[in-house]
């Protein structure tokens, strides 16, 4: 038992205290609180963690605690972090916060939107801290569920039809995830001894290479439908655009990430040699994600589609930057995940706000919305620069990095991959800044738009804590990739062994 | 003999001791009133649950006719429990009969043969326990009189029971003459898989076996009699008729066919693929909310068999694990089920639509028992399934992995399809807001506290782990 059981610990207790709690008032307030101190205690953990780093603690997994959940099967309840699981925890307790402040104007069943978002934050923070695939497994489900109740009870649209795909479809990820992993756990007893989930023991095992090539597919592409790999990103334009604001800013800004961060710690990781194996296949669909997302996000007239068909397009960064297998591409995909989780979550945001008050979400709708609520309207552009890749802010630097690890390969396919990518930045620039355009400038359409309000204390609070962390990691990058690298080096030091094997 | 006899039968003379107050209730205090014999029995059962806990050892009787064992007492309780939620959940049902106390008198003695069976060290105690639990279970299937479907379901039942039986005793006679015997422990040495006649007789075996588990293609008759008995009894038969087969096919497959390993590993797979697949497939499109629990029992079923083809105490753990789970979420389910077709007569998941804005509580119930059906975590049932998946996946066999892990999320689209009814569909006049008796939500928190317990703490399987 130690500081990190805390951070799932305190979900499950304030999910409890939420059910306890009277009227909408009540259950709001003590969300907020309860969501402030879980970033007050991702803070704390992080405070230590580089205390300890500083202290000259190299060890690759700081902060272990190990107990015997089920000891027969080789289930352990064992927790630790490094450098890319706390960026992924201050991530999701940053966007927990900001969707809990986004969301204070729900009145329909109060308490069971807060209960299940909490739920959902749950899921991610022991999913990020967890060392044994079991327990990884049981909180990557635990976040499935709460989606498709958010979507379909809070939904707007086709919200039925998108909560159960979505649930159908992520489900059906962690089957094949479930698959992957039982494989892993009835090789893990090939070098004698109790078959185990254990991921650090399960590290040191060399799974055989034709067990390798069968399993990693299920694994990574299990991963890959929760971070929308091409072919299975179709739940999450719909899923996106039908959630409540809040869901889609959990959606995008956290469990895209669950994807991309099981991709990393358990597909490449245990299986080393066959993520080489298939690192070309993986490139080819993460340029189709890339290039697929940009190009679909144009043709959309509908905000939220835009928002989700350009997080396919940036999550297929992401896979790019795994599938290079360099660190510095490999540092780059986790600040992007950092980056995309934070200006996802916020551009959601803005355009839930919008949609609050304009009651649509069409850019053919609106236009001049800059002059009636400025503080929006800033928010909106500073959320399109980001995702266009301004420099200055987190979207340039951790694109920037991916695309530098990745002209580190130097053969002609991943030149060419390396150029797909890149250039699908004009695209993004072209449809970020039309719909900018449309929304924000021009005459004033509508005349009731006219009395309509700039943003509310919890909108400019929720949208000034994204701001600052995405131009924090946009002017000082050092202090994300710091974090990262330790993490990302034991990761290629792993990769690189398989490839003298090889 | 002595004190042993009372100790190592104190289930079955616990059960019987409480049909005879049955009957002499019947003879002598005809006009004692439903809900007087209601608390009465539910008392005497909630003892008889205590007395199965207490001193349970290992020993024979009758010449090895009769064995028992912690484990079979552990089994044995876990069935008790399930009769002492069926009969507290069977209050408003229980006011619209006039013969409540046959009712008791039926489900007791249909536990009694399980009990039997579950003992039986002899293939022919084992056929006198089968028969003993079936005969009682077609007249309850048959219990409410004034409903048609409900008389067709237990001629359904009888039918089909009488016709596995048959084949089960073709079977049994080609054992006996193979072997000469037909005692568990004299035969498990006897048996090879050289002598194609005793696989055959296996076979037929495992078949009347497949029938009680309701196994594809042996299923037919489940979901009219599902649909068609009263919903106590449909909760019985779909856990506990089915988890007393299990326990005794375990026994049955772990001793005395053991030298069969190889052939029925095979079998086993074979069956519980085609199972879930096929009963998830009648799921889909079920709307009657009793006939997709049916089917979604078969897939359940196809899922122990999963578990039991390990082959060893951790396989043989887990599926007692996955049934004790298996039948908290089910009769959380059955109970609310069980409650608004008795109050309201609605057995359609659509009539299920908007719920949760009048009956929250029951909605959440229905919900957890939902998810934890289909295995979801953090539910119990996410454990039990990973385990039986776990236990399997010690063999390597891929392709099992895969079709039982595929299945998971197909069978999770019925299951969200009545999520969805109660949470998310609107409805002009939803059922209406009930106040429920004590005695319901006694059950219901007791199932409820399973779900939710059973898997995070470990303590339970770690006590079923150490019985063996």
């Amino acid at each position: 038992m130690n500081s990190l059981f805390l951070i799932v610990l305190w979900p499950a207790l304030s999910a409890l205290a939420i059910l306890l709690c009277k009227g909408a008032k009540q259950v709001r307030t003590a969300s907020l609180v309860a969501s402030a101190i879980q970033l007050g205690l991702t803070l704390y953990i992080a405070f230590e963690y580089y205390t300890l780093r500083r202290a000259g603690d190299h060890s690759p997994f700081m902060m272990q605690s190990n107990l015997n959940w089920f000891p027969q099967f080789g289930i352990s309840l064992h927790m630790g972090i490094d450098g890319i699981s706390l960026a992924m925890l201050l991530l999701t307790s940053v966007v927990v916060l900001c969707g809990v402040l986004v969301s204070w104007n729900i009145s329909y069943l109060t308490k069971e939107f807060y209960f299940l978002l909490i739920l959902l934050s749950m899921g991610a923070y022991g999913f990020f801290i967890s060392l044994d695939l079991f327990t990884l497994f049981f909180f990557l489900e635990l976040a499935v569920i709460p989606k498709f109740m958010l979507i379909g009870i809070w939904g707007s649209g086709r919200k039925e039809y998108a909560a159960m795909k979505l649930a159908l479809m992520l489900m059906g990820g962690s089957a094949l995830i479930l698959i992957g992993l039982l494989g892993v756990y009835f090789n893990s007893h090939t070098s004698g001894g109790l078959p185990t989930f254990d991921l650090l023991k399960l590290s040191v095992v060399h799974i055989p290479r034709n067990a390798q090539h069968i399993l990693f597919p299920f694994l990574f592409l299990g991963f890959g439908v929760f971070t929308a790999i091409f072919p299975f990103h179709t739940w999450a334009p719909d899923g996106h655009s039908s959630a409540p604001t809040a869901a889609s800013m959990f959606l995008a800004g956290i469990s895209m990430k669950l994807g991309g961060y099981g991709c990393i710690r358990v597909a490449c990781l245990l299986m080393p040699e066959a993520a080489q194996y298939y690192g070309p296949a993986i490139i080819v669909l993460a340029c189709i994600a890339i290039l697929y997302g940009a190009f679909a996000t144009m043709m959309q007239k509908d905000l939220k589609y835009i928002n989700a068909y350009s997080s396919v397009s940036h999550c297929g960064f992401v896979l790019l930057g795994i599938a290079m297998f360099t660190q510095t591409a490999l540092i780059g995909a986790v600040m992007q995940m950092v980056s995309h989780g934070l200006m996802t979550a916020l551009f959601f945001a803005v355009i839930g706000m919008l949609y609050e008050r304009t009651h649509t979400r069409m850019t053919a709708d609106m236009s001049g919305l800059l002059k009636i609520m400025p503080f929006l309207g800033t928010v909106f552009i500073i959320a399109g620069l980001c995702s266009l890749g301004l420099p200055g802010l987190s979207g340039f630097v951790s694109e920037m990095t991916i695309f530098m690890g990745s002209w580190q390969r130097p053969d002609a396919f991943h030149r060419i991959a390396t150029i797909l990518a890149c250039a699908s930045i004009v695209v993004t620039a072209v449809y970020i800044l039309r719909a900018a355009g449309k929304v924000l400038m021009g005459p004033i359409s509508n005349e009731h738009f006219r009395s309509l309000k700039d943003a509310a204390w919890n909108e400019k609070l929720a949208s000034v804590i994204l701001i600052l962390s995405i131009v924090l990691i946009g002017v000082a990058p050092f202090l994300l990739s710091g974090l990262i690298r330790p993490g990302a080096f034991e990761i290629m030091k792993t990769i690189a062994n398989a490839t003298v094997l090889n | 003999m002595g004190t042993d006899f009372f100790i190592l039968m104190k289930s079955e003379l616990s059960l019987a001791i409480i049909l005879f107050v049955l009957i002499f209730i019947k003879v002598f205090r005809e006009d004692m009133s439903n809900a007087s014999l209601f608390r009465l029995v539910n008392i005497l059962l909630l003892l008889n649950l205590i007395v199965g806990f207490l001193c349970n050892s290992k020993g024979e009787l009758f010449g090895g006719m009769f064995r028992t064992d912690p484990v079979i007492g552990f089994e044995k309780s876990i069935l008790n429990l399930g009769i002492l939620l069926i009969s507290l959940q069977s209050l408003e049902w229980s006011k619209l009969q006039k013969h409540f106390a046959e009712f008791y008198m039926l489900l007791l003695s249909t536990l009694l043969g399980m009990f039997f069976m579950m003992s039986s060290g002899n293939f022919l105690m084992f056929y006198l326990g089968l028969e003993l639990s079936t005969i009682p279970l077609a007249a309850l299937s048959s219990f409410d009189f004034n409903k048609m479907k409900s008389s067709e379901a237990g001629m359904k039942l009888i039918l089909s029971s009488a016709f596995s039986s048959a084949i089960l005793l073709f079977g049994l006679s080609i054992l006996y003459g193979c072997t000469g015997t037909l005692e568990f422990n004299a035969l498990a040495p006897l048996i090879s898989s050289v002598d194609h006649l005793q696989l055959l007789a296996f076979i037929l075996i495992f078949s009347g076996f497949a029938f009680k588990l309701s196994t594809v293609p042996f299923h037919f008759w489940t979901a009219d009699v599902y649909e068609g008995s009263p919903v106590a009894v449909t909760a019985y038969l779909s856990v506990v008729s089915k988890a007393s087969v299990i326990f005794i096919l375990l026994t049955v497959l772990y001793t005395v066919f053991r030298n069969l390993g190889a052939a029925w590993y095979d079998l086993l797979a074979i069956l519980a693929v085609i199972s879930m697949t096929f009963g998830n497939l009648f799921a889909l499109r079920q709307d009657n909310i009793k006939r997709l629990l049916a089917f979604s029992s078969i897939t359940q079923a196809a899922y122990l068999l999963v578990g039991i083809t390990e082959g060893s105490i951790l396989g043989w753990s887990s599926v007692i694990y996955f049934i004790l789970i298996y039948l908290c979420s089910n009769f959380a389910l059955f109970g609310v089920v069980s409650f608004v077709s008795a109050r309201y007569n609605k057995e359609m998941i659509a009539d299920y639509k908007g719920f949760y804005a009048t009956n929250p509580f029951l909605s959440w119930v229905m919900v957890l028992a939902l998810f934890s059906l289909a295995g979801i975590p953090p539910t119990a049932g996410f454990f039990g399934k990973l385990f039986l998946l776990t236990s399997a996946a010690t063999k390597g066999n891929t392709l099992l992995i895969i079709f039982a892990s595929l299945n998971m999320v197909a069978s999770l689209y019925y299951y969200l399809r009545v999520v969805k009814a109660i949470f998310i569909d609107k409805n002009e006049n939803p059922i209406e807001k009930t106040p429920l008796p004590l005695s319901l939500y006694l059950s219901l928190g007791v199932c409820i506290a399973g779900v939710l317990m059973l898997g995070i703490f470990p303590g339970v399987f770690q006590y079923i782990y150490k019985l063996f």
